[in-house]
């Protein structure tokens, strides 16, 4: 367990941003009196969103890591019911015993369930299960003005729908009941598929969407030509013993075979890394059956990766396009291979139609990229293109990972935002939100 | 199953030991101030495996009131095993040097409060031949420093009646742990600049009940400060005296 905690920063250490004051939110029955705080306030987590989101410069912060109790789990049915502060691993580490599994699962254990509905999260699953937010029965929502809500979806359904993907803008959750699926082993039966261009990723998708829980593939963005987003096509579902019929259960094959902080990085040390990852997958398909743990949370077990990210480290782009013609996803993919940046890790993505009640929820169904850019002085020339194809294809790029897109742009990808602004308690704001909406005062 | 009454149990740090115990099944007499915040924990608790949990609000420092606080967990859970002590307040060094009452009332609460129910509590286990005690002190009581010698003083006191208590005790087969931690991120320390150097609850929470399965006479948590104490208790006093610390 991680002895130092507590930056008050984002994942990608990016922007800068300093709060004028972190009060700790300890007891439910001990909230903050919020008129007495001067400026504005925001929730925060674990601090891994990637940007601007989880931040309010020069305004107040509430610690809600404090907030790690249990209230209650109906282990016959599978629902728990916890503190806004207990961490999706404190969850995992206590359910999966039990025969149960998180719904969704980000990448990362170390979030907050409150922050989880904040960004109402996606994970490997999208295409079947949809999101966090889909599986939250109810939660309790303090207002500014002191008000204490319980939301649900039949319940002050509106503020549910909005503290969904909320952006941590609609007031404090307190607490939140969400329902876990059954799993009928720890284990994970994956198989990976390379495949050697874009036109193979859908055929192996399309076979794939139907029959597997979890798909997601690591592209070598850097490939260009007839390899255009090459890579590997990874599918998995819950392993439901007993052993296959070979009787053979092989180790997990690949691990993470970097350390992001130390490694310089350059286009060509990338580039190797790149076609490392998907040569590390030689032969063209293998099966192997691994552990819930190293399967979810593979970069977990590094710890502090991400000082290697910040203003001349990394930059996290995520975004999603409807692809009914795929057009789009090719000539993007052409336009990152082409512009000459280097990128360093990709996750491609299938997301299913399965409609989340979040009002500003990020996924829709199509496809979403996962890059992470080093950030070189040039490539926000291409991230703007990009912002560009993506808007114009109809798409929109994910919040939690963003701590640049202009305010043009959020508006265009997020057409309901005045909506949701609605349902924003007066108290609270962020630095995102100041961003994207062009307002200035915290 | 193991039967343990938590004073100070709203603690952060306590609450996480607390877990570890709870997931193997413990019983527990709770102790803090508020009834409110101790059904919060009662639930976590009991979610995370505890076999029966027991609450009992009480300002520690009503002092004539410790040895019915004693007698109330050992017949709520018809025994007692073990006991934590982890109740405390950081002393706002400035205004002890200032307000007469407020020294007294954070010596009361950091040191004489320990000091008195662990008394009537080693007497009980002295009798019973068996027991475990273990009590949060701090590496603040290791030496005196200019910013906190008030409360540096309370946890000096436990630290040295602890050292006597597990002399006493070790014959009679029960087990005295000192704790020791070093900056922890709790609400305690919320105004505190948190620096490289500050450990996550969870973790000493987690060393906390290593600590106490493995029977052991002193803990740093994390274990860096030994070293860090040792040298500091080191540093010779006309040196020592004229640094900031
Ligand atoms: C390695 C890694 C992998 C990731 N993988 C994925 C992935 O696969 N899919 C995905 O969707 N995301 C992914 N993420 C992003 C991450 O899941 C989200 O950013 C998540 O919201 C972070 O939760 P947190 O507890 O750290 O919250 P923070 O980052 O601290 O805050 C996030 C938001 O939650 C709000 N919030 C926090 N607590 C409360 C509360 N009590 N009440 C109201 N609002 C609150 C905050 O105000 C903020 O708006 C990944 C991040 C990392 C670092
Ligand atoms: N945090 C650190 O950096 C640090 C470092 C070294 C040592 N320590 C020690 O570790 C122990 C736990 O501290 P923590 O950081 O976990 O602090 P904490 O979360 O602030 O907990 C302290 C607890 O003590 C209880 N308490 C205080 N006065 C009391 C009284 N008169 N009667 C009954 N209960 C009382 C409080 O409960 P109620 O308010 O509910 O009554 C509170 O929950 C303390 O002994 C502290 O001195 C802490």
């Amino acid at each position: 367990m991680a002895t130092i905690i507590k930056h008050y920063r984002s994942w990608g250490r990016f922007p800068k941003s300093t709060p004028k004051q972190v009060i700790p939110v300890q007891w439910r029955s001990e909230l903050p009196d919020f008129n007495a705080i001067e400026g504005t306030v925001l929730p925060f987590g674990y601090g891994r969103t990637y940007g601007d989101v989880c931040l309010n410069n020069g305004g107040t912060l509430l610690d809600t890591t404090f907030l790690n109790r249990m209230l209650a789990f109906d282990e016959e049915n599978g629902i728990v019911c916890v503190e806004a502060g207990v961490s999706l691993e404190d969850i995992v580490s206590f359910i999966v015993p039990r025969g149960w599994f998180l719904p969704v699962t980000p990448g990362t254990k170390y979030v907050s369930v409150a922050g989880a509905i904040a960004n109402d999260v996606h994970g490997k699953n999208h295409h079947s299960a949809g999101t966090f937010g889909c599986f939250v029965t109810r939660f309790e929502l303090v207002r500014s003005s002191g008000e204490r809500l319980i939301c649900s979806p039949d319940e002050n359904t509106e503020l549910f729908k909005a503290t969904i993907g909320g952006l941590g803008l609609t007031g404090l959750i307190t607490w939140a009941e969400f329902r876990l699926k059954p799993i009928p082993s720890r284990l994970i039966d994956v198989e990976r598929i390379r495949f050697e261009n874009l036109g193979e990723f859908y055929e192996i998708d399309d076979e794939s969407v139907e029959d597997y829980e979890y798909t997601v593939s690591w592209v070598d963005a850097m490939a260009t030509g007839e390899h255009l987003a090459r890579g590997v096509y990874m599918r998995g579902r819950h392993f439901d013993p007993p052993l296959p019929s070979n009787g053979h259960l092989s180790l997990p094959e690949v691990r993470v075979p970097f350390d992001l902080p130390s490694v310089l990085l350059n286009k060509f040390t990338l580039k190797a890394m790149s076609s490392g990852f998907y040569g590390l997958n030689f032969r063209k398909e293998s099966r192997s059956i691994e552990h819930i743990n190293p399967y979810f949370y593979p970069l977990d077990s590094i710890k502090d990766w991400n000082k290697g990210y910040g203003t001349r480290g990394f930059l996290q782009y995520q975004f999603c396009v409807p692809d009914k013609d795929r057009k789009a996803v090719r000539e993007i993919s052409k336009t990152i291979a082409n512009s000459g940046e280097g990128v360093f890790l990709t996750v491609f993505k299938r997301f299913g139609d399965l409609e989340s009640p979040g009002m500003l929820s990020f996924p829709r169904p199509g496809i979403t990229y996962a890059l992470d850019f080093p950030n070189t002085p040039t490539l926000e020339n291409l991230l703007s293109r990009l912002d560009d194809m993506v808007l114009e294809a109809g798409g929109r790029l994910y919040p939690a990972k963003d701590a640049r897109m202009s305010a043009r742009h959020f508006q265009a990808f997020y057409p309901n935002w005045q909506e949701f602004a609605r349902y924003v308690d007066p108290k609270f704001s962020s630095s995102f939100w100041r961003r994207v909406t062009g307002e200035t005062a915290c | 199953m193991l039967k343990m009454m938590i004073v100070g149990a709203t603690s952060a740090i306590a609450q996480e030991t607390a877990r570890c115990f709870a997931a193997d099944g413990a019983s527990f007499f709770l102790v803090a101030r508020s009834q409110e915040k101790l059904e919060t924990l009662k639930n976590d608790l009991i979610v995370r495996g505890a076999n029966d949990v027991y609450c009992f609000a009480l300002d520690l420092n009503e002092f004539e009131r410790h040895r019915e606080l004693v007698d109330a967990a050992i017949q709520a859970m018809n025994g007692l095993d073990s006991v934590i002590i982890a109740h405390g307040t950081l002393t706002d060094q400035r205004r002890a040097e200032e307000d007469f009452e407020y020294a007294l009332q954070e010596l009361n609460t950091n040191a004489i409060s320990v000091i008195l129910l662990l008394t009537i509590i080693s007497n009980h286990f002295e009798e019973q031949r068996k027991g475990s005690i273990a009590v949060i002190s701090s590496v603040a009581g290791d030496r005196g420093r200019g910013s906190n010698y008030i409360y540096g003083t309370a946890k000096a006191a436990v630290s040295t009646y602890l050292q006597g208590l597990r002399n006493r005790m070790a014959k009679a087969g029960v087990n005295v742990l000192t704790v020791k931690p070093g900056f922890v991120d709790t609400p305690m320390t919320a105004d505190v600049k948190k620096n490289f150097l500050f450990a996550s609850p969870e973790k000493v929470g987690k060393d906390i009940y290593e600590a106490m399965k493995n029977k052991r006479d002193i803990l740093y948590t994390p274990w860096f400060w030994m070293g860090i104490m040792m040298m500091i208790r080191n540093i010779p006093e006309r040196i020592f005296k004229r640094l900031n610390m």
